[in-house]
């Protein structure tokens, strides 16, 4: 949105899973940019689709309708050199330490097999300079103490460093840290996450982090932005500190009245936002119109039960797919500035004041 | 190597394994380029204790036992070898293509699979052996090779299924590190256990299958070896004989102390291959 065309887009992007119990959507119509350099966060509940988000935006899964463009092009429809180049251009960085790294691999040779496949390095000795240079750049030092360790011997936090070494060996573009700092404890998660940012501004790599944290994400996504996803849909696309400060989703608003503040008196002060059900519906049996309208205080009857809000831009970097958010905050602009919106379901009035 | 022999070592049951079969392999192969066999009969000297000259004693043609015990080794060895050979690369192919292609192609793998399992082997072994008369090392090793894959490929599917959807596999993906390796250099690491335990198993199965074979009288007799000693041992009715007894013992503890060694060494293998099993 910045410079330029962006980096990686989604397009109108739903993805579909055939369970024994039926079909379901875990991402429904999504469309995100991504620029270079930027730093992204995906945030929600676990089954909202976050990670199904990400692995499209790897290009490891086939979206069941819509386009994945990388640099304009259409990955799933490119052949050959395209498509390798896209998949080389974006690394995912898995959440599971224990899970990430073969067990039977040395870091070695967990580094030295993509420096060597792709030609970076020709040969061992020059993998092997290689490998050192990339486990300093992501923080283990002295690189000749982790070389020769096998997964088993290193803690998570290093895990996930070796993780990230890896996907830097195809000098990635953008690099997709699906729930990367989840397991590992509390006091490493800054340290990896600075580690990321580093390598964005380091590299110009685009960074796409999965978390169910909003204490993370917020911390992550001081520069960029975050996107809040709620059962398969993006409901809230905006600047984080924009959106930290003044959620406009229902949906947001009642995550950020969650975030632990370490400040008590903050903590008392805060505005929540009180949810008419803490149950997540069965992404098998979504709710008819907006698919957060049975828990969402401000949901009207005849409207949100019925249609299923679009992902609307409601003035600067923000977008939020709500009807009465976008209503609100429309009619604010309107009298503020001098922005005016076609809503697509166009007569607002008619369900004023029908509030269920 | 170094480093595979410091691992043996801890295992004094394992590397003792590895011993027996060095030297049992050495016995069969190498032994018999040294000393020359002899096979002719002599009446004067039938059933000797073991002595100096004949130290196994001699059998109920006045022949040397350890002679013959030296000469009668390596066709053994060699279809056990074969047969366990056959059989780990028809699972090891078979099920991994049968857990990557997935759809009708496993499920008529597994269909097969599931019936050479629930077949009573040694049943099915004796009918094909007494159709196929099997002349060959070649044949005799398929014929037990064709009975014993079935469970290290369900094993192998298993493995290739559970291993496929790890994120190291789907991190090789998307480096874009191609096929082979996926398959050489993440999957089958992580299967060698498996796969070389099945394989030494294998080899004592296809030698118990043989001997059986053999001391049945289903296999046409033709050269040297352990299983056709105790054939002629029993033939002849060297039970009866007190002095025969180191006659009918020496195959039968070649054979034992051989698959022993086998058994042993496979007990020490996990700890090699498995490198979380290794301390540093």
């Amino acid at each position: 949105m910045t410079n330029g065309s962006p980096l990686i887009r989604l397009v109108h992007v739903t993805r579909e899973f055939k369970t024994p119990a039926g079909v379901i959507k875990a991402v429904d119509d999504v469309s995100l940019d991504l620029d270079r350099g930027e730093a992204i966060c995906l945030v929600g509940e676990s089954g909202c689709g976050k990670t199904t988000t990400g692995r499209l935006l790897a290009g490891l899964l086939r979206p069941t309708s819509g386009e994945l463009l990388f640099e304009g092009n259409d990955v799933w429809r490119s052949r050959g050199a395209d498509q390798v180049r896209f998949r080389r251009a974006v690394q995912l960085v898995h959440q599971d330490p224990y899970a990430s790294l073969n067990p039977v691999r040395t870091v070695e040779q967990v580094l030295a097999a993509p420096l060597r496949h792709h030609r970076k390095a020709q040969t061992a000795k020059q993998a092997r300079a290689a490998a050192r240079s990339l486990l300093q750049r992501v923080g283990l030092t002295p690189p000749d103490d982790f070389l020769h360790k096998f997964p088993h011997q290193l803690s998570g936090g290093q895990r996930q460093r070796v993780s990230i070494a890896r996907a830097l060996t195809v000098d990635p573009r953008v690099i997709v840290a699906d729930e990367a700092v989840s397991m590992v404890d509390v006091s490493i998660r800054i340290t990896l996450l600075d580690l990321l940012l580093g390598l964005r501004d380091e590299f110009g790599v685009s960074i796409v982090l999965i978390t169910h944290d909003l204490a993370v994400a917020r911390y992550f996504g001081r520069a960029g932005r975050i996107a809040v996803m709620y059962l398969g849909r993006v409901v809230e696309l905006s600047a984080t500190q924009e959106l930290i400060d003044d959620p406009a989703h229902p949906y947001a608003t009642a995550l950020i009245g969650a975030i632990p503040e370490a400040d008590p008196d903050l903590t008392r002060s805060k505005q929540r936002l009180p949810l008419k059900s803490a149950d997540v519906p069965s992404l098998l049996r979504l709710p008819p119109g907006c698919s957060f309208h049975p828990r969402c205080p401000r949901a009207e009857a005849g409207l949100c039960d019925v249609l299923v809000p679009a992902l609307t831009p409601i003035g600067g970097t923000r977008s939020v797919a709500c009807h009465v958010a976008v209503r609100e905050r429309t009619a604010l602009a309107a009298a503020t500035g001098p922005f005016r919106f076609d809503l697509p379901w166009v007569d607002i009035d008619k369900s004023e004041g029908s509030a269920g | 190597m170094i480093e595979t022999l410091r691992l043996l070592s801890r295992r004094p049951v394992a590397l003792i394994g590895l011993g027996g079969v060095i030297f049992f392999v050495l016995l069969a192969y190498v032994a018999p380029l040294v000393v020359s066999l002899q096979d002719a009969p002599d009446v004067t000297s039938v059933y000797l204790s073991p002595s100096l000259a004949h130290p196994l004693g001699t059998d109920y043609q006045g022949r040397d036992v350890l002679n013959q015990i030296v000469h009668g080794g390596a066709d053994i060895l060699t279809v056990a070898f074969l047969a366990a050979f056959i059989s780990t690369a028809i699972a090891v192919t078979f099920g991994s293509l049968s857990a990557t292609l997935g759809g009708r192609f496993d499920a008529a793998t597994l269909g097969l699979t599931d019936i050479v399992l629930t077949i009573p082997q040694l049943i099915v072994l004796i009918v094909v052996a007494a159709i196929v008369h099997p002349s060959s090392f070649l044949v005799m090793a398929v014929i037990l090779a064709l009975l014993q894959w079935a469970s290290l490929l369900r094993q192998v599917r298993a493995q290739v299924l559970s291993l496929k959807e790890r994120d190291y596999v789907e991190a090789a993906r998307s480096l874009d590190l191609g096929i082979f390796h996926i398959i050489f250099r993440e999957m089958l690491p992580n299967m060698t256990s498996y796969i070389v335990i099945h394989f030494i198993l294998a080899m004592t199965q296809a030698i118990y299958a043989q001997v059986g074979l053999i001391i049945l009288g289903l296999v046409p007799l033709s050269g040297e070896n352990w299983a056709i000693m105790l054939y002629f041992a029993r033939d002849q009715g060297a039970l009866y004989f007190r002095d025969s007894l180191w006659y009918i013992l020496s195959p039968i503890l070649a054979i034992v102390l051989f698959q022993l060694s086998l058994v042993s060494l496979a007990s020490g293998l996990e700890d090699i291959f498995n490198p979380r099993l290794r301390a540093a």
